[in-house]
């Protein structure tokens, strides 16, 4: 247990996770999570893959907790939570006291000033709740796009927020320390959530935004095969300009991210994400237009502009588009 | 006889308790199990193949592209799709990368910081421990965060981000990388170079990697004061602790193999069976359930489903039982340079009785981080070639297809059956679930229940340090294991 003075105490613990939110969280930059939380006081009474403790003093610690004996001020809870079979929980039972975890974490959350559900396992269910998954699992406050979840609808937690959810598969590390700051720092509010309890920081954007392939885009000069410059959207399934966060904004490992890598954008953050109507990797299309337009473009407006554009696309961005480096580079002219 | 459940353990990946029997303060028998089921081959099942690329790397967070990249050949396999070569050398580095970055966070993250513990207190290296490798708070896993978040730049520039990239496909890689990319690239493997020389080893990467056994390595620690470096200050640890003499697994190891064309990997395949080396055949691979809350029968991976049933008698785990030949192997770093060959790894496990130990795994990672950057840097320039990054192919509408990778933490396989385009069938064989599994039919241990047994555990101890050593030595990754 992390016992120097702290402003703001996190008990971290892991549902039915992959344990990727905590992997990624640790890329915090410049220096991983535990310096990036420490600049500012935030401080783990545990965290599973960081804390010294286990077995009986971790148990202990976690009693502590749920009794009320051990104050804490936020509760994360990473991955989804598992109800079956038959809602008795017995899918992912704790080790060491052998009881089902969904009981323990909605126990822990009565007891915590917040709640943030760190990843769309946690927050909505994600893959773990897609279709065929036999484990009846459950994000904190919903069920994909259903209100609800573990808390049911409505739940508020003591200092009167409902769960935030940091949403991705994974999220950004840099969304789960901003939400804490600005938690530690007591602004962060209701108002300041989306519909679906996500930061507006991050939520209010699309990945779309700052993406690199936006030329292309414009010109609906479209990859047509993994490896191509072109935009991704018309053929190979990406979803950025439907997806909300900052990705090609703030970047992720210092430079990258899904669409600059050349694959499509999933809409990670988005409950549901794990149920395209399609192939994860193809755009599903009526009469050759997407189904999945831009949010907020009327489909009149977008074909319209499409076609228009497709028209008036340079040979340079054309070409390029289904290259997998650029063999036309722009034209030289002098300044003007 | 009495019985000690141990559990939740921490600084693992995912879910584990381990029971023991004792008896005589020593470990006479015990269960390893695995607490989670996620359903992920259920998930799987019915969904487009090429969904498997989005699905499965999602089985695990911290093997993400271990994941990836067998779920990637897996279907290459099922579509006869052979990536080009800019392709797997791009590839390669994606999957070193997070290698590197698995032993790293291993080392420094969930294995030192338990000789910080109080129970270590009066030992002449506590004070160095503690303020090295306290949780949290030490001052040597402070900097290996640092330098695994600059690690992980790499997989910015080549795989958009990590966990969960989408960049491995089945043809090849989505990034191709210019100029500009390989000479950042250059730059963040200099500065992890400049990390483990300085901060790991103490010396020049080209100097562990040429040890050439274990007097070689005896030699070579007693070169410096057992403060210079973490690899000596572990080593001097070990020695006084006395870690070489636990955690004996199996006389049997097993390797995939890693990086490089086919037939000519940088770390070659093979098995290793009481001191000989012989070539991997999985055909005679079962997945035995009789002790998993499972139903079924032993089947081939090719052959086997999963099909939960929690109120199973004979169960005590969510894990399968890996079998080669109706017996357990070990995977990990230290089976994978053993049966490559490195001779360090070959005296140690020869000096050991052709067993690994718990001081040995340790070391085989830290060694395995002197290799790997070195070929990661070859790798960089090659990457300048002529050529495509990826090959375009049909998918097959009834198919199947093996996808055989190395995680750092040992062998991963995915078995895929194709029918009507899209997945029937999807097995995932993980690094954990062969060193973890519980016991089969024939009641013969898995590797980590048989290194456990004769371990001393003292009566009321219920930390039990050693149990816990053991337990990380083998970096267990639950999260694979309870796909």
């Amino acid at each position: 247990m992390d016992d120097r003075p702290a402003a703001l105490t996190v008990l971290w613990l892991q549902a039915a996770s992959c344990g990727g939110c905590t992997m990624s969280a640790l890329g915090a930059e410049p220096d991983g999570l535990v310096a990036a939380l420490d600049r500012v006081g935030i401080r783990f009474l545990w965290h599973p893959a960081l804390s010294e403790e286990g077995g009986p003093a971790a148990l202990a610690i976690l009693d502590a907790c749920r009794s009320g004996h051990q104050p804490f001020d936020l509760l994360c809870i990473e991955g989804a939570v598992l109800q079956g079979p038959n809602g008795s929980g017995r899918f992912h039972r704790l080790a060491g006291s052998g009881e089902p975890v969904a009981g323990l974490v909605a126990a822990l959350a009565a007891r915590a000033r917040a709640v943030l559900a760190v990843g769309s396992c946690a927050a909505y269910g994600a893959l773990l709740a897609s279709r065929n998954s036999p484990t009846e699992a459950t994000g904190l406050a919903y069920i994909g796009e259903e209100a609800g979840g573990l808390l049911g609808e409505g739940w508020r937690s003591s200092g009167g927020l409902p769960v935030v959810n940091i949403a991705g598969c994974p999220p950004h590390p840099g969304w789960l320390v901003e939400t804490l700051m600005a938690l530690s720092l007591g602004e962060l509010g209701a108002a300041d959530l989306d519909s679906f309890g996500r930061p507006r920081f991050w939520a209010n954007h699309l990945a779309h935004h700052g993406c690199a392939r936006n030329e292309y885009y414009e010109f609906k000069a479209s990859a047509a095969a993994p490896s191509h410059l072109g935009c991704l959207m018309e053929n190979l399934g990406c979803k950025a300009t439907q997806a909300p966060g900052d990705c090609n904004l703030r970047i992720w490992n210092g430079g990258g991210s899904c669409t600059n890598a050349g694959y499509a954008c999933i809409n990670c953050t988005s409950p549901g994400f794990e149920e395209p109507s399609g192939a994860f990797l193809e755009t599903p299309k009526l009469a050759g237009i997407p189904v999945g337009l831009p949010v907020d473009m009327p489909k009149a407006w977008f074909v319209a502009l499409s076609a228009l554009s497709k028209s008036a696309t340079p040979e340079r961005v054309r070409k390029n588009a289904r290259e997998d480096r650029i063999v036309v580079p722009p034209r030289r002219r002098p300044p003007t | 006889m009495s019985r000690l459940i141990l559990g939740p353990f921490n600084r693992v990946e995912g879910d584990l308790e381990v029971r023991l029997t004792l008896a005589d303060g020593k470990v006479a028998a015990a269960e390893v199990s695995a607490s989670l089921y996620r359903g992920f081959e259920q998930i799987l099942r019915g969904r487009p193949t090429q969904d498997a690329l989005v699905v499965a790397p999602r089985i695990c967070g911290i093997c993400s592209v271990a994941q990836s990249l067998a779920a990637a050949r897996a279907v290459a396999a099922a579509a006869g799709l052979v990536p080009p070569p800019l392709g797997r050398v791009a590839a390669d580095l994606v999957l070193a990368c997070e290698n590197a970055a698995d032993h790293l966070t291993h080392f420094y993250l969930f294995f030192m910081p338990d000789f910080a513990r109080a129970a270590y207190a009066g030992r002449s290296w506590h004070e160095q421990a503690v303020a090295r490798h306290r949780a949290i708070v030490g001052e040597a896993g402070r900097a290996a965060a640092a330098a695994r978040v600059r690690l992980l730049h790499m997989l910015g520039v080549v795989a958009g981000k990590w966990p969960h990239s989408l960049v491995l496909q089945p043809g090849g890689v989505t990034k191709s990388v210019d100029q500009g990319e390989r000479m950042r690239l250059v730059a963040i493997l200099a500065d992890f170079r400049a990390f483990l020389e300085q901060r790991l080893f103490g010396d020049r990467l080209e100097r562990i990697a040429a040890l050439d056994g274990p007097a070689a390595l005896a030699a070579w620690a007693a070169e410096q004061p057992p403060t210079t470096g973490d690899l000596r200050f572990f080593l001097h640890v070990a020695e006084d602790l006395g870690l070489a003499e636990w955690g004996r697994g199996p006389p049997r190891f097993l390797s995939h193999g890693s990086f490089g064309p086919p037939g000519a990997s940088l770390f070659a395949p093979g098995r290793w069976r009481d001191g000989a080396l012989l070539p991997l055949d999985l055909a005679e691979l079962l997945e035995d359930v009789s002790h998993a809350w499972l139903d079924g029968s032993p089947a081939h991976p090719s052959q086997g489903m999963t099909e939960p049933d929690a109120d199973k008698a004979d169960g005590y785990s969510w894990c399968k039982a890996p079998r080669l030949a109706g017996e357990s192997y070990e995977v990990g770093a230290l089976a994978r340079q053993l049966i490559a060959g490195h001779p360090l790894v070959r005296g140690l496990v020869g000096a050991a009785g052709g067993r690994g130990n718990l001081r040995d795994r340790v070391l085989a990672r830290l060694l395995e981080l002197a290799l790997l950057v070195p070929a990661m840097e070859g790798w960089v320039q090659a990457l300048g070639g002529a050529g495509p990054f990826c090959v375009s192919g049909e998918q097959p509408k009834n198919a199947a297809g093996v996808g055989l990778v190395e995680a750092a933490r040992g062998s991963l396989g995915h078995w895929l059956t194709v029918e009507g385009g899209r997945i029937a069938r999807y097995q995932v064989v993980a690094p954990t679930t062969w060193n973890f599994s519980p016991r089969d039919a024939q009641l013969r241990p898995g590797p980590l229940e048989e290194a456990l047994v004769g371990v001393p555990v003292a009566e009321g101890d219920d930390e039990a340090l050693l149990v816990q050593h053991i337990v990380r030595s083998f970096d267990p990754c639950m999260s694979c294991t309870v796909h």
